[in-house]
């Protein structure tokens, strides 16, 4: 097992060039930059994923290098957590909610129509590059289901035909 | 470092400046009901109208006054007036008659007027207290949600407080604490209902010095937002909370365990931790006593079963968030194997209270044996949604038909989603389950979380059944095979019966997978996995015999297209080259 976690290379790894040496650089900036006083594996992959939107894969070395934890720890939690995504998304991130509240009030109508108008079948990445969707299990605002979130604002009383509407004027 | 009555002075002063000053006061709700509602372009829109006429006024996010179906609120204090007037749903186009007409005329707009809160009537609109959805509501953990701005300390200790933590520190010494804790007959809110003041107790003897209280609003279960709600309002009464419940426990630290994602509960309830610190409330020698305790905001990724206490401990270390074996429990070996006390955020917001006012107080409300309030989150399909705290021992018929306005467009109810997706549906037969701890265990039920979603007679339920079980299934933390591989099995049966394809043998599989998980899952996600199957087999079943019999649903549901995460584990392409497999394969 040791050995395993000494060899453990990340296949198709780019090659060291300077673009990826200032990825780097970003990803320990976003790390060191923690404010908080209990500095942990999770805590630094927020911090990245906050940073860029997702964890591109150098960040799971940096963060091992970092915390002291080995890339496959790093990789077990990164792979655990579901908000954790691997590509990065396009220039807008779409949440739906999808849990039971909105799923009562309509939430499966703006899903499809949502998708629809991105060209694609369900959660993912449109081709234009414009829009993320992903589905969400609670955007906290119940009250006002469905409810959506367009990059980090949410949107309440959601209807197929507004969230269309707001997608494409995006 | 200031003692307590130098805090009390500055913010009674500053309490009067905002109250009895010559600038008015405006308020406006940014809860995240508030903020889903537009609260925050209300907010912008408003200074820079004022901006605009040259009025100035001091404007304040605040937290929600529970009427989350009237967001965004706008709440406007005039000088020299003794009661505030609130405006309901008030859209950025809304905002220059309100100016024009009561701030800078002294007339009510028609409009959006809503009602006033005060010992002072204003023409034209109802009393607040007058209207059902506040008038029914007694709010203790709630007291300052929507009243005063939560990033403004100030206004909390001229609302009384950190007066609990005074008391505490200073006149009645830790173990009183603990006392009046078991006296209240406080309950844990976060579902299982363990008296609070017994749990404290189990720390006091735990060797120190490092000791952990840990707050949990990690609150994932949908249709529930409560906890937020209360860092988002009053963040302070929390710290308040944590505060006695570290002086009275000997605990040297404090974690606040939110969802990563979550900006206005993680940003308020930063800010009021950098306030208390400036103030010296939290820090080293808190309050010129010789008690020193430090709090900070602990982040988790998404992650339901991070709810659930050891795997929050998990957490919080920064590893997954999978439950541990108990024993040992984490009064002797909690985070990082150091003691530790977990309590939900409402049950930790209830303590400055009963400290302030006394165990008998608080046991004056509510039930004999659920002492206190519930804090009831209606949604789904009602006429009023939002966040009620009310006495405890009102019947479900009364908060959901009086407070919540039962279910509009006269339709009739036909389903109850309660506590959580594991807390499974109701029928209609459930309005005269009284809302306590014991009559709800006794219905079959669970309080929980205080979700209560409200179906009309067109939700289907094999759909809303399916739901939750995807929920259960996807949410699955994967460490005990039961859960693991029986919610997969279970989502598989009710997808197939959803889709019309069911098999007569079905409904048994169910049963026998759902009392395996059950025996053999170390913690609630397993355990009660079936429930929501359970108890619509319960209320239901012949919307279920329905399906797999005549091969249709009751309701007129025809279309058998879901939406829902694909995998348990979202990964991307990218990520699959380099599962653990491939790499050994590769060596």
């Amino acid at each position: 097992m040791l050995c395993f976690v000494k060899n453990f290379a990340i296949p198709g790894a780019r090659d060291l060039t300077v673009a990826n040496e200032d990825l780097r650089d970003r990803i320990r900036q976003a790390i060191k930059r923690q404010e908080r006083p209990t500095v942990t594996v999770l805590s630094s992959l927020l911090a990245t994923q906050d940073e860029f939107g997702y964890i591109p894969r150098e960040a799971i070395e940096e963060i091992a290098v970092y915390t002291g934890a080995s890339t496959n720890d790093v990789w077990g939690v990164a792979s655990f957590y579901k908000n954790f995504q691997f590509t990065e998304p396009n220039e807008h991130v779409i949440e739906i909610c999808w849990g039971p509240s909105c799923h009562i009030m309509g939430a499966p109508e703006i899903i499809e129509e949502a998708a629809e108008v991105l060209g694609i079948e369900g959660e993912g990445d449109s081709v234009d590059g414009k829009g993320t969707l992903r589905y969400n299990t609670c955007l906290g605002a119940c009250a006002r289901a469905p409810v959506i979130s367009i990059d980090h604002q949410l949107y309440g009383r959601m209807t197929a035909k507004k969230a269309v509407e707001k997608i494409k004027s995006l | 470092m200031f003692s307590y009555d130098e805090l009390k002075g500055t913010a009674d002063q500053r309490w009067k400046d905002l109250t009895q000053g010559d600038m008015p006061w405006i308020r406006v709700g940014t809860e995240m009901n508030g903020h889903a509602a537009g609260g925050f372009q209300v907010i912008d829109a408003i200074r820079s109208e004022l901006g605009a006429r040259n009025i100035a006024a001091y404007v304040d996010e605040v937290g929600t006054l529970g009427l989350s179906y009237a967001e965004p609120i706008v709440d406007v204090l005039k000088p020299g007036r003794r009661s505030r007037l609130l405006f309901r749903d008030v859209l950025v186009d809304d905002l220059p008659e309100i100016i024009d007409k009561y701030i800078v005329n002294d007339s009510v707009p028609g409009n959006k007027a809503f009602a006033y809160l005060g010992e002072e009537p204003i023409q034209g609109v109802p009393d607040l207290r007058t209207i059902p959805q506040y008038g029914m509501q007694q709010r203790v953990a709630m007291r300052n949600a929507g009243h005063i701005a939560p990033a403004d300390i100030y206004q909390y200790i001229a609302n009384d407080g950190y007066a609990a933590l005074n008391k505490a520190l200073f006149e009645i010494g830790a173990d009183t604490v603990i006392e009046e804790m078991k006296a209240s007959n406080l309950r844990g809110r976060g579902g299982a209902g363990f008296p609070t003041g017994l749990k404290w107790s189990f720390m006091v003897n735990s060797p120190g010095p490092i000791k952990y209280i840990a707050c949990n609003c990690e609150e994932g279960d949908p249709g529930a937002f409560n906890d937020k709600a209360i860092l988002e309002s009053d963040p302070h009464t929390l710290l308040e909370g944590m505060l006695l419940a570290g002086f009275s426990t000997g605990a040297s630290n404090g974690f606040v365990f939110i969802r990563h994602g979550h900006d206005g509960p993680i940003d308020r309830t930063e800010r009021a931790i950098e306030q208390a610190y400036e103030l010296g409330i939290l820090g080293k020698n808190i309050m010129g006593s010789d008690f020193s305790f430090d709090i900070e905001v602990s982040l988790t990724g998404d992650s339901y079963v991070a709810g659930e206490e050891t795997a929050l401990m998990e957490s919080i270390e920064g590893k997954r968030s999978m439950p541990r074996f108990k024993p040992p429990f984490p009064a002797a070996a909690g985070i990082w194997q150091k003691p530790t006390t977990i309590n939900n955020v409402k049950t930790l917001a209830y303590a400055p209270q009963i400290i302030l006012n006394g165990s008998e107080w608080f046991s004056g409300i509510g039930t004999e044996k659920s002492t206190g309030t519930a804090i009831a989150c209606l949604t789904g399909h009602i006429a009023y949604p939002g966040i009620y705290e009310v006495p405890m021992g009102l019947t479900i018929g009364q908060v959901i038909n009086t407070v919540g306005g039962g279910v509009p467009g006269g339709k009739s109810l036909k389903l109850l989603q309660t506590g959580g997706p594991l807390g499974g549906v109701l029928g209609p037969d459930s309005l005269d389950v009284k809302i306590d701890f014991d009559d709800m265990a006794a219905a079959g039920a669970i309080f929980g979380s205080g979700g209560l979603i409200v179906g009309n007679e067109d939700t289907s339920v094999v759909d809303l059944i399916r739901v939750l079980v995807t929920f259960c299934q996807y949410e699955s933390c994967g460490k005990c095979f039961p859960c693991r591989l029986g919610m997969t099995q279970l989502l598989d049966i009710m997808e197939r019966i959803a889709r019309f394809e069911g098999k007569p043998e079905d409904l048994d599989v169910c049963e026998r997978l759902g009392k395996t998980m059950q025996i053999g899952s170390l913690c609630a996600h397993g355990q009660l996995g079936f429930n929501p199957i359970k108890s619509a087999l319960t209320h239901f079943i012949s919307e279920f015999e329905e399906h797999l019999n005549e091969r249709r649903d009751p309701t007129g549901r025809t279309s058998t297209k879901f939406f829902s995460p694909k995998a348990t584990r979202p990964y991307s392409e990218d990520f699959r080259e380099v599962q653990p497999l491939e790499v050994i394969s590769s060596l």
